[in-house]
């Protein structure tokens, strides 16, 4: 019964430096899984690239990671890319991402059911809602339950959800927040230490049913390292990544060994904001 | 100072690509950039050699379909392409009769573009690099997994005198996963060390092992394989209704033709 299954948007943040066959593949899974369960369904994908403060070495200009993602999703009807985060000019926490496209949905919901509403007897305003009068009733009469938000739900690979672990990366109370109101969708490969790693901490192990462990059994290793390597010496990427997207990076002229050395010393912004702050803890 | 020219390889891989993935086509890219990478060999073609359906291999679905597929999958390749002989021979053949076949075509494209070569007055502007060095005889070369080099090591099942052959006269392009190193099992074989000149190792490091029962599995599951084979070749797939539960159970109970004959010619390659 579609009415019952709770409507999910997947997203995922990343570097997308550049996209790969990979990424695109986690949604494919996290698709899958969510649809195999009988419980979810989900109607959106959104790739949001991470934005240039990050300060990520080798982090080429946020223009073309997104530009990328879009070559590579265009002919998705479900995924698509979202360039809020990247245009932001500080980097941003992933949660506050998550509650941007959370709140998001839920003004789009809010603007629907204002339209859906019984118009009010007022001067004037009868006549425009008039035409709209017809069509929310009818819908109405069909789901009498009002219909519930779309949750967002942050999707990633193991080595995100590892990295959780990492001194001063996360927060504690993000973490808490991202998957206590949230969620998460982490897919991994076969054999990998996520269960551990969830076991191993408690804030992790209490919203364990808001993490949902999916695993690849079809080794998909594409790492945008490993891409940006094979491009500085001169290898075929065919088939590891979309073909406009190889092809943009060859028109382009993207990924040298001079666009690795890109905030070469810096600190990463997490870690440079977070550096001083005694709230900082490992998960 | 004349350039010493580099010597013409064609990539030649034979399989069931039930159905091509990209996984298979990576190969071919691996293999060329190694190759160019040594400084002597120009990679000038990739053939994609599909077994034919006498084969007999559980779930594979008829040569039509997957020649078309790979047709499909290698569309927007400009040096890879698919070679439908095989696939059409009445029987099953073996390895060494398909890398045979494959050299005399090249052998007789090549007679022919040096006949009219010579033939013709040389204009200097319309030489091409290539002619104006010594015209260099192409060689082919077996493209493959590394669990094939494995397969010689299985008593009864493979023809000594083949062996030879193939790495020989041919030559093989090994890709194994980051993972292995199939040196070893070179150096553990008298016939395989005494050419391992002309077995050419090339590591994956980007693992990416997409295998076509893998595909087939989650095609049956109504599962997304997009990502993993060309979005045309899905769409081809869906469209003619090829991978079912029926499909899988083609062939089921029979033994491959190989092992059939009392031919010791197997290649487990086909995946």
């Amino acid at each position: 019964d579609p009415d019952t299954k709770t409507e999910v948007v997947l997203l995922a943040c990343g570097s997308f430096n550049p996209i790969t066959n990979m990424h695109l593949r986690l949604f494919e899974l996290a698709k899958d899984y969510f649809h195999e369960t009988g419980k979810y369904k989900v109607v959106k994908g959104i790739i949001s690239p991470v934005g240039d403060a990050y300060k990520k070495k080798g982090l080429i200009s946020a223009n073309h990671r997104v530009t990328m993602a879009k070559l590579a999703t265009k002919n998705s009807d479900w995924v698509e890319v979202d360039d809020w985060e990247s245009c932001q000019s500080e980097w941003l926490e992933t949660l506050k991402v998550l509650r941007y496209h959370q709140q998001k949905l839920l003004s789009a919901d809010v603007t629907n059911s204002l339209q859906d509403a019984v118009p009010i007897t007022k001067l004037g305003r009868k006549r425009k809602q008039e035409p709209n009068r017809h069509e929310p009733i009818k819908k109405k009469s069909q789901s009498p339950v009002v219909k519930s938000v779309p949750q967002v739900k942050l999707l990633c690979g193991s080595d995100m959800l590892e990295s959780f672990g990492v001194p001063n990366l996360w927060k504690l109370e993000d973490i808490t927040e991202i998957v206590e109101k949230h969620g998460l969708v982490c897919i991994s490969r076969a054999g990998s230490n996520v269960q551990k790693f969830i076991y191993e901490s408690d804030i992790l192990w209490r919203h364990k049913n808001n993490i949902h462990l999916v695993e690849e059994w079809i080794t998909n290793d594409i790492s945008s390292t490993k891409i940006r390597r094979a491009l500085r010496r001169g290898q075929s990427v065919r088939y590891l990544v979309p073909d406009v997207v190889r092809a943009y990076i060859e028109r382009q002229g993207l990924y040298s060994a001079a666009s690795e050395d890109t905030n070469a010393g810096l600190l990463l912004a997490p870690l440079q904001k977070h550096a001083s702050d005694p709230r900082s803890s490992q998960a | 100072v004349r350039m010493r020219s580099r010597i013409p390889v064609i990539l030649l891989a034979c399989g069931s690509f039930n159905p091509i993935t990209n996984m298979h086509m990576r190969l071919f890219e691996l293999a060329r950039d190694h190759l160019h990478q040594t400084g002597q060999y120009q990679v000038i073609e990739g053939i994609m050699s599909p077994v034919g359906d006498s084969y007999g291999k559980q779930g594979l679905v008829s040569a039509r379909h997957r020649v078309a597929m790979a047709r499909l999958a290698l569309e927007t390749s400009d040096w890879i392409r698919v070679d439908p002989w095989e696939s059409q021979q009445d029987t099953w053949t073996e390895t060494v009769k398909v890398l045979r076949h494959h050299y005399n075509e090249a052998l007789r494209t090549f007679q022919s573009k040096e006949f009219t070569r010579n033939k013709l007055p040389m204009e200097s502007s319309t030489v091409d690099s290539l002619s104006c060095q010594q015209p260099v005889l192409p060689e082919l070369k077996l493209l493959c997994g590394a669990d094939f080099l494995q397969t010689f090591k299985t008593p009864n099942l493979w023809k000594e005198e083949d062996i030879k052959e193939i790495v020989e006269k041919f030559g093989l392009v090994c890709i194994s996963r980051a993972g292995s190193d199939p040196s070893q099992l070179i150096q553990d074989s008298e016939l395989l060390s005494k050419f391992q000149h002309n077995i050419f190792l090339v590591r994956e490091w980007i693992q990416n092992e997409i295998s076509s029962t893998q595909i087939r599995s989650a095609l049956c599951r109504g599962l997304s394989v997009k990502y993993l084979i060309p979005d045309s070749v899905i769409a081809y797939i869906a469209q003619h209704n090829i991978y079912t539960a029926e499909s899988e159970r083609t062939n089921q109970g029979q033994l491959l033709q190989p092992l059939r004959l009392q031919s010791t010619d197997l290649n487990p390659l086909r995946d």
